[in-house]
């Protein structure tokens, strides 16, 4: 496989899987306010998903295009992180996984826009600036729910526990990120950490919720080795494509 | 679970710079701070604004209907303070 297309793939496959859990709030989200902030959230995720598919299918260039990657695919073929695709929970988890990845993604993208290939390069620029508006967003979030009632001070902690394990794989570069790091196209995750960290042991100081001491930590997403609820997700959301193949509306 | 309905906000939005801020709607949020975000989510999406004020409902001063016959009739009669006699440039007028 082309590295640039993997690089382009998982990428997107972040995107897409994160957006599809958010966008299971239309309809269910606690306030109409929330709702469509949580669908605009959503979307900005899906949008970005196809900017990276698009990319994908066309170094692929034999003939498929965004459709065909986020429908056509089975589970061990998506190559997103863990992180992204484990079910929304209550809001507190949906919120507290937001944070935490919108906090990675802004340093992450910024650094995405410096890459040599002008197509990363763009998408970067483009979503770096969506990203800093989704971390304002999920942050102020911290702070009501962690500094807020005590119902919502346990919802979020227990989100952070059980979330925490799953950061471990935002940092750990991809084979073909590796390869493509001394061309200037990939970006360096893992020297993104000490940003990342930074921002969230301050956010959750403020939001008196306390960071996780457990060293345990899930991997695989990467390798098509995922969590049994990515199936669940993706039988959903491909239905239509599966059952209609090349369906148009 | 809160059951306690959250404070009304108003939302005003400029659309170009040089404009004024005009209403375009209202919405629920727990401060000035989370209407803002909602105010940009729910009516900014499509480019319409570049300047967003909210202010809580419960701020606005409003006058009644009961009051329009005292408040508003008696400037009904008086024509001279209608600026009339003038002619006005077609780039003037709105």
């Amino acid at each position: 496989m082309d590295d640039r297309f993997a690089y382009a793939l998982a990428l997107g496959d972040d995107a897409l899987v994160l957006g599809q859990r958010l966008a299971e709030w239309v309809s269910n989200a606690p306030t109409l306010e929330e709702e469509l902030a949580l669908a605009n959230v959503a979307l900005d995720h899906v949008g970005r998903a196809r900017m990276f598919y698009g990319r994908a299918a066309e170094i692929a260039n034999d003939g498929s295009d965004e459709d065909d990657l986020a429908f056509g695919r089975d589970c061990r073929a998506f190559t997103n992180l863990l992180i992204n695709e484990l079910p929304r929970g209550d809001f507190a988890f949906t919120m507290v996984r937001q944070f935490l990845v919108d906090a990675f993604n802004v340093p992450f993208l910024a650094s995405l826009a410096r890459s040599t290939d002008p197509a990363f390069a763009a998408i970067g620029e483009k979503a770096v600036k969506e990203s800093t508006y989704h971390l304002r967003r999920s942050r102020d979030w911290m702070l009501r729910l962690g500094d807020g009632t005590s119902e919502s001070h346990d919802r979020a902690q227990r989100a952070i526990d059980d979330l925490w394990g799953y950061t471990r794989e935002l940092f750990e570069p991809f084979a073909a990120e590796v390869r493509l790091a001394s061309a200037g196209v990939s970006i360096d995750r893992a020297a993104i950490e000490p940003q990342w960290r930074r921002t969230v042991d301050e956010t959750f100081v403020e939001a008196t919720l306390s960071t996780p001491t457990e060293s345990w930590s899930m991997r695989g997403g990467r390798d098509g080795l995922h969590t049994e609820h990515l199936g669940y997700m993706l039988a959903e959301m491909q239905f239509l494509q599966r059952a209609y193949p090349g369906q148009q509306w | 679970m809160t059951t306690e309905p959250m404070p009304l906000f108003e939302v005003f939005i400029r659309s170009k710079r040089g404009l004024d801020h005009r209403h375009v709607g209202s919405l629920h949020a727990e401060d000035h701070q989370q209407a803002l975000e909602y105010a940009r989510d729910a009516y900014t999406r499509r480019g319409e604004g570049v300047s967003i004020w909210v202010v809580r409902s419960s701020d606005i001063v409003a006058s009644q209907e009961g009051d329009s016959a005292s408040f508003y009739d008696p400037q009904d009669d008086k024509p001279y303070r209608h600026a009339t006699f003038y002619k006005l440039p077609d780039e003037v007028k709105l």
